[in-house]
């Protein structure tokens, strides 16, 4: 490495000048901490195959919770998380393509892939905004048992899922929303659904198609559907209208799904974002000629090694989250 | 920092000209395999979500080992593991492999074990 300051030491091999494995100091740390970060997302993404595993025959399938595309209505499955995917690998790209133009100190071509690398940063944290406020908003709405357990609605003529606002009645009833200044305890309700309860189960009896979608995945590997009679007997257990997802309450299904979907895509959600920071830092530095004056890009090359591996990590979140 | 690249993949078969050109080439590569994937996980064929290797369906295998292939890919040509040192890529690609496989091992058995613990005991859960 070209080192800044010249005091006639670094040389040496005290004073820092050896370079074991060939790597300079800030490249070897960077990697030790990629090593140290892998470690950290593989106990998140194993600690989600050990709920799986334990809730194996109940948890949710992901192709029936990430159904949406922006802009188009309908059940599209995988299709943005495969665009999400292929603009990060994209990214990733022209980040390689940055580090090789640094290698070669053209600076101009530094700039424009580094802008480049930001933009699909930038693409890929707003999706996944994007799939975190359609995921708590929800979908259909569910009801939840006194177990925890979620119960959907099927349409038994089309075999559609079925939402609350297709079948509740509106029953002539006064809800009002508990805050915690009104209660003699302390207790805070959250925002209400849009039925309550007893109006779900009275539409649910009046209307004799819709069936209950338990969470249990049958041999074909989909979800069973109970007949009309188990649905009314399965009704009785519920104790909760649930619509989207919190850490706390989930409408798809286990409630761990959820908090495990939150904490794994959050925190890489929250690598890409810090990626585009330091992106941007370097992208400045690039322009003001820092690196053209120090001699050579290395600081392009080590941003560019945690950037790849955010994309790494991303590349098993989309198969343990979405695929398997 | 003039370092050679190496500009050869699939153990040789493909040799790139330079190394832009080689990127390009693994850009190709990784997407054909993440649209295999988004196309397998679309279809779901019978014939492998029927049957098992190991108890896991062969469609999850396939996954599993794609994704190996695209983290190799990504390690090695993005991150250029494959122009470093034998030891420095060694120590960086082992180290971690290891701990994972541990920890996969052991946590997954256990998972299976509480499973079972729940299913078969005397315990309610499913209500």
């Amino acid at each position: 490495m070209d080192a800044t300051v010249t005091t006639g030491t670094e040389e040496s091999v005290w004073g820092g000048g050896n370079r074991p494995l060939g790597a300079s100091y800030g490249k070897m740390m960077m990697w030790f901490f990629i090593v140290s970060d892998a470690l950290t997302f593989s106990g998140f993404l194993v600690s989600y195959g050990f709920s799986r595993f334990k809730f194996i025959e109940t948890w949710p399938i992901a192709d029936e919770v990430f159904t949406h595309v922006p802009f188009f209505h309908g059940n599209y499955p995988m299709y943005y998380v495969a665009f999400m995917t292929f603009i990060l690998i994209m990214s990733s790209v022209t980040m390689v393509l940055a580090v090789d133009a640094g290698h070669k100190m053209m600076q101009k071509k530094v700039i424009l892939y580094m802008f480049l690398t930001i933009i699909g940063g930038a693409i890929f944290v707003g999706s996944q905004a994007w799939e975190w406020a359609t995921f708590i908003k929800g979908d259909h709405g569910a009801l939840e048992t006194k177990g925890g357990r979620i119960l959907q609605f099927v349409n038994a003529e089309t075999g559609q899922r079925a939402s609350l606002a297709d079948f509740s009645k509106t029953l002539p009833e006064e809800r009002v929303k508990h805050e915690s200044s009104k209660g003699v305890w302390f207790e805070k309700e959250g925002s209400q659904t849009s039925f309550s309860l007893n109006e779900v189960v009275e539409g649910f009896k009046a209307t004799p198609n819709i069936l209950i979608r338990t969470e249990t995945i049958n041999e074909e590997g989909h979800k069973t559907v109970l007949n009309r009679e188990e649905s009314l007997a399965k009704l009785k257990d519920a104790v909760l209208v649930v619509e989207g997802a919190n850490l706390i309450h989930n409408e798809y299904g286990s409630r761990l799904f959820a908090d495990f979907f939150f904490f794994i895509t959050g925190f890489h959600g929250f690598h890409v974002f810090s990626g585009v920071v330091i992106n941007v830092i370097i992208f400045f530095n690039v322009i003001l000629g820092t690196y053209e004056r120090r001699g050579h890009y290395e600081m392009v090359e080590k941003v560019g090694l945690y950037w790849h591996f955010v994309d790494l990590v991303w590349v098993f979140v989309f198969t343990f989250f979405y695929l398997v | 920092m003039a370092h050679e690249h190496k500009l050869e993949i699939f153990r040789g078969t493909l040799k790139f000209k330079s190394n832009v050109q080689k990127i390009w080439g693994v850009l190709i590569f990784l997407s054909i395999v993440t649209a295999v994937e988004v196309a397998l996980g679309i279809a779901k064929p019978q014939v492998l979500t029927h049957n098992f290797f190991l108890g896991m369906k062969l469609l999850n295998w396939i996954f599993i080992i794609l994704t190996l292939v695209k983290a190799y890919y990504i390690a090695w040509d993005f991150m250029h593991l494959r122009d470093e040192k034998k030891a420095l890529r060694r120590s960086i690609v082992w180290t971690p492999i290891f701990l994972i496989c541990y920890l996969i091992f052991i946590l997954l058995f256990e998972a299976d074990y509480i499973y079972n613990v729940y299913k078969d005991g005397f315990l309610a859960w499913n209500f």
